[in-house]
């Protein structure tokens, strides 16, 4: 049945980005666990494709209207989510010269 | 969606996977703050293709899709532009914004596709409609918490986790009704009103020490309710991108309950609820030390090392900036100036790095807790501005103590330790600190940003 190896294939998809995100994540270091949030908060806001197709694809009144509110609100995260991280990354920065990677502290 | 496909379909797709693999990317870009402005480049170019991919549908109309687009970016600019205080709050609200639509498209498509709904599509539309307006519900209080709309302090009443599970229990009847009878459309309204309920009762008895965890957590839900809508849409992008966002918030989850000694079962089911400090601790009053600003400015100008401990106190009193005035005229003396910062102090993972970076406070000066706390027993000063449960040495040693176990900075284990506060009151936890007691502790009373400013006046002048 093609819905049944449709839901195999999609959770196949799921544990494997699943373990991708665990490993990168994993390793952001923890000064930019704010950022790291609201960009994640972002790029979740993908979600946005899916309204869109719904306000797109015209089905009922009902779904028109949740799905526009629904464009409306991920969007708002997309722009906001992206502008604040480069805000919050703008701010970073080192003591020393770009060159060196920031790995301890210059002192003793 | 089955059967042949489209070579314009093929397209669409292939931007999709362009689109993840730039999401992941961006996600590892953020690895160190060299490469972390990258991210955001691959982040946006991926949403671009992906919404741009989308739009190429055969038979969109397009006029409402972008007033859509335009008022949420009408609404998403001040959003983006709130001030580093306020981020917290910021992030917390757009929570419920990516919960909120997650749970409209997933109402949507229920009703777009009832009956005709199998039993596996129907139990994890069902699942991204609780999570999702569970989601809504607590980030929006936990927003209207930080943002001191609600009040604070927990809010705990007898039989609480019971009234708590009893309704997740009715949601969960409801949802399993539906997929065995999808056809009963009006009992789709109780289930996303049980979860929006549900979602408020969850957060009530948090408190603002809990915020980091809380707030991970929200993030961890949004993102596992956008995966199930991937599910239900059958879209591997968002599938992934939820997946991402997913284990993004269940690994902050895991590293802020550890930094507070919760076991992640705690955490996973809510039962956040303030431990109730006994009262009985420290009953008589017990003589403390205290130091005017003139003092504090000597001694920390005598000092070789000196070690700042941030807290939430220091953003309350937007003493960040003074912080940085401090940490100048000290580094101009010859003092090695860092700062030390706990995975909880603030309000959510990283907000202290964030107020810092924001003063110019160079970051490879701000170090994790598990690196610098060898360093304390080396250091002639540790200078603690609005911290206080973080530095409590009855984590380590009082067994009775409702935090003992909970990972500390060791700052009482340095030559001198330096607390501003304002009072003796007990902090927002009502947890009793012995570090204000100790012999080798100054008290220095008063407003963090003012007292920091005196500091700072005193160390210019005297040069």
């Amino acid at each position: 049945m093609n819905s049944s190896s449709n839901l195999i294939n999609a959770l196949f998809i799921f544990v494997l980005a699943g373990f991708i995100g665990f490993e990168v994540i994993r390793r952001v270091s923890p000064l930019l666990h704010t950022p790291l949030m609201s960009l994640t908060n972002a790029l979740d806001a993908i979600a946005v494709v899916g309204a869109i197709m719904l306000v797109g694809r015209h089905e009922s009144r009902l779904a028109t209207i949740f799905g526009f509110i629904a464009v409306v609100a991920a969007t708002s995260n997309i722009v906001g989510g992206f502008l604040i991280t480069d805000r919050m990354l703008k701010m970073f920065k080192s003591s020393r010269p770009e060159s060196g990677s920031a790995a301890k502290p210059a002192a003793k | 969606m089955t059967g042949e496909i489209s070579s314009l379909q093929i397209v669409i797709e292939l931007l999709y996977l362009v689109a993840s693999v730039l999401f992941i990317f961006s996600l590892k870009w953020m690895s160190s703050p060299t490469t972390a402005r990258h991210g955001i480049w691959a982040g946006e170019i991926g949403m671009l293709l992906a919404i741009g991919g989308t739009l190429l549908n055969r038979g969109m109309s397009y006029h409402l899709i972008a007033i859509g687009l335009v008022l949420g970016t009408i609404i998403g600019v001040p959003l983006g532009r709130v001030a580093m205080t306020a981020v917290p709050q910021r992030t917390a609200l757009s929570h419920a914004f990516g919960a909120l639509c997650v749970t409209l498209v997933g109402s949507a498509e229920f009703y777009l596709r009832s009956p005709d709904i199998s039993r596996f599509m129907m139990s994890v539309l069902s699942l991204e409609v609780i999570l999702g307006g569970l989601t809504v519900t607590g980030s929006l209080m936990a927003a209207g918490k930080l943002q001191e709309i609600l009040p604070q302090r927990p809010l705990t009443y007898k039989g609480q986790n019971l009234v708590n599970f009893l309704l997740l229990a009715c949601a969960l009847v409801i949802a399993i009704t539906l997929v065995l009878h999808p056809e009963n459309r009006s009992l789709f309204p109780f289930m996303v009103l049980i979860a929006l309920t549900f979602g408020v009762l969850l957060i009530i008895p948090i408190g603002g020490a809990d915020m980091p965890t809380v707030i991970s957590l929200l993030n961890g839900y949004a993102g596992l309710s956008a995966a199930a809508m991937g599910f239900v849409l059958n879209s591997k992008l968002l599938i992934i991108a939820g997946a991402l966002d997913g284990s993004s918030g269940l690994i902050l989850s895991i590293i802020m309950s550890k930094a507070m000694n919760r076991s992640f079962t705690n955490v996973l089911f809510g039962a956040f609820g303030q431990v109730q400090a006994s009262a009985a601790a420290g009953e008589e009053a017990r003589p403390v030390r205290s130091a005017t600003p003139e003092e504090a400015a000597a001694i920390l100008s005598a000092a070789n090392r000196v070690i700042v401990v941030p807290g939430y106190g220091m953003a309350v009193a937007q003493a960040q900036h003074k912080v940085r005035e401090l940490y100048d005229a000290l580094t101009k003396r010859g003092v090695d100036v860092r700062f030390a910062i706990h995975p909880v102090a603030g309000r959510m993972p990283g907000h202290m790095n964030v107020l810092l970076a924001e003063a110019d406070i160079p970051y490879d000066r701000l170090i994790e807790m598990d690196e610098i706390n060898g360093d304390f027993p080396q250091t002639d000063v540790a200078l603690v501005i609005g911290a206080n449960d973080v530095t409590n040495p009855a984590a380590r040693s009082d067994a009775t103590s409702p935090i003992y176990g909970m990972p500390i900075l060791d700052v009482d284990k340095s030559h001198t330790v330096m607390v501003i506060k304002r009072s003796m009151n007990p902090g927002f936890a009502g947890i009793d600190n012995p570090l204000y007691y100790l012999d080798n502790t100054l008290m220095l009373f008063g407003d963090a940003k003012q007292f920091v400013g005196s500091i700072v006046r005193e160390l210019g002048g005297g040069h």
